[in-house]
């Protein structure tokens, strides 16, 4: 379980989060959502301790994380995998080596079993035969796929993803989508999600947080959208004209 | 007014400054094993140093060549012995042009290509990356291209002087300009072992300057490609206004040794 606690955050005198309080339970896959700038990306920084808050703190099953000593904070880290918006992969590595990565810098395995643990991480995100390819060699979807095999590598308790979504066909994200529910599912990692895709909100999510303009206004299961009465969800969630038919849907259903 | 931009100016490479050196201290806390930084230091070694080779020997013959062929139409006199133009030609090699012009190449070439390749990383985020993993990006990054500039950068200093003393060589045979012979006996004259010294020295100073500058340039980028490419050019002229300054410094420090 990941508690964060009156998270507070400051850029350049431009107050971007305002006293977050949220509870990402284990085993489930919870999503971040809100509008483009509401602040989703910085807290999900300040969760995996890339930017510091200037107040609040976030635990990691009790263990405080934004003030421990760096030690702690290593320890904590060695337990996230995380799948960026980009992918983030390196460069100059072929796919292979960019999953075996933290397996190299971090453990003392032997090799045979660093490639057995590599190989079935690709074939869990069905890329077995994309061993000696380049970053720059491979798409969108497959970079997305290549992220999420090196966040889940070491297997982690904790898996943030940044946007999975982003940029891709919507066959693709619904492929994401999935590999992301499955592997939370699998494993009973707790896995946090940010993202603007109301599709795969209402698809995978477990429970969903709403932030607008560095605020967390609304908290609640998926099939808890339809009956908010919070006007800013609302506006954000029937924007599309699919959650518009969920509406419909949902109201038919009431009593 | 000049006074307030002044402060402003002073301020800022304070605080430039201290960045810098917080910098320099990351790279020693939280390290990872020998064995991922001796691999690191390797690849880094041949980006560094061997890809340089090519380019340092092209502009070390012409250097050396050019010196050759300006000392000598400079010291046509009667009175002045042929061998002092290759006596000339060594001594600024050694003391000046092998070790700080190749810098200044060096600061072009692979002072760029640091900012570059981990401006890029940055601002794609695969430094961030590395910190979640919980590896110490700065140390596992940097301490490399530092380790691998400071042991590689000595060693494309002698192989520049070599080239450039040969270069002077080859072009008084060509030229005619004086004889090999009197070139052969010309950099054997007055020679001070002490300036092999003084050229590693300088050597070691500069190759750790153009990577730590270099890399806290591109280590710091934020925004995007335009803000990469600016790192790079911000690495470059700052690298290389620090060569000049530390051959001043080095100059007034060591050169009376010189003498002894």
């Amino acid at each position: 379980m990941i508690e964060v606690k009156n998270i507070s955050k400051v850029f350049n005198d431009k107050q971007v989060l305002f006293d977050i309080n949220i509870t990402f339970e284990s085993g489930k896959t919870n999503m971040l959502i809100g509008a483009s700038g509401t602040g989703k990306s910085v807290l999900l920084k300040c969760i995996v301790g890339l930017v510091k808050p200037e107040q609040g703190t976030v635990e990691f099953n009790g263990r405080s994380f934004a003030n421990a000593s760096k030690d702690l904070q290593t320890e904590v880290r060695r337990e996230m995998g995380m799948l960026f918006q980009g992918g983030a992969l390196f460069d100059s590595l072929t796919v292979e080596e960019n999953v075996m990565f933290p397996l190299n810098v971090l453990t003392d395995q032997p090799m045979e079993e660093k490639i057995e643990r590599v190989n079935f991480c690709l074939e869990r995100v069905s890329l077995e035969n994309a061993n000696t390819k380049m970053p720059s060699e491979i798409s969108g979807g497959m970079k997305k796929r290549v992220g999420i095999a090196r966040a889940i590598v070491t297997k982690p308790n904790y898996l943030f993803c940044d946007e999975p979504n982003s940029g891709l066909d919507p066959q693709t994200s619904i492929r994401i989508d999935n590999l992301i529910k499955d592997i939370t599912d699998e494993y009973g990692i707790t896995t946090v999600v940010v993202s603007h895709d109301m599709n795969s909100v209402l698809e995978i999510g477990d429970k969903v947080n709403f932030m607008h303009q560095g605020k967390m206004l609304w908290a609640g299961t998926s099939d808890e959208i339809a009956d908010s009465d919070i006007q800013e969800l609302n506006e954000f969630v029937f924007a599309g004209r699919l959650m518009k038919m969920v509406k419909g849907k949902a109201s038919k259903k009431k009593p | 007014m000049f006074g307030k931009a002044n402060h402003l100016a002073h301020a800022y490479f304070m605080k430039s400054l201290g960045k810098f050196v917080i910098f320099i201290g990351q790279l020693f806390v939280r390290r990872e094993s020998f064995r991922t930084y001796f691999n690191r230091v390797m690849d880094e070694s041949i980006k560094v140093g061997y890809n340089s080779i090519f380019l340092v020997v092209l502009v070390s013959a012409f250097m050396g060549a050019v010196t050759t062929v300006q000392t000598a139409y400079n010291l046509i006199s009667p009175l002045i012995p042929n061998t002092t133009v290759a006596w000339v030609v060594r001594d600024m090699t050694l003391l000046e042009l092998a070790p700080t012009i190749t810098a200044i190449v060096y600061a072009g070439k692979v002072g760029s290509n640091i900012a570059g390749e981990l401006g890029t990383m940055r601002i794609t985020e695969q430094v961030d990356a590395l910190e979640v993993m919980g590896i110490n990006a700065t140390s596992f990054l940097v301490l490399p291209k530092i380790i691998a500039s400071v042991i590689m950068f000595p060693l494309l200093v002698i192989i520049a002087a070599f080239v450039a003393i040969f270069g002077g060589y080859i072009i008084s045979l060509i030229t005619g300009v004086i004889s090999g012979a009197d070139y052969i006996t010309g950099i054997q004259t007055e020679f001070v072992p002490f300036q092999v010294a003084f050229a590693l020295i300088k050597a070691v100073v500069y190759g750790f300057l153009v990577a730590a500058i270099s890399s806290f340039k591109g280590f710091y980028t934020s925004g995007g490609a335009l803000e990469v490419g600016n790192s790079s050019t911000s690495a470059v002229t700052q690298s290389c206004i620090a060569i000049l300054a530390a051959n001043l410094l080095l100059a007034y420090l060591l050169a009376p040794l010189l003498t002894l």
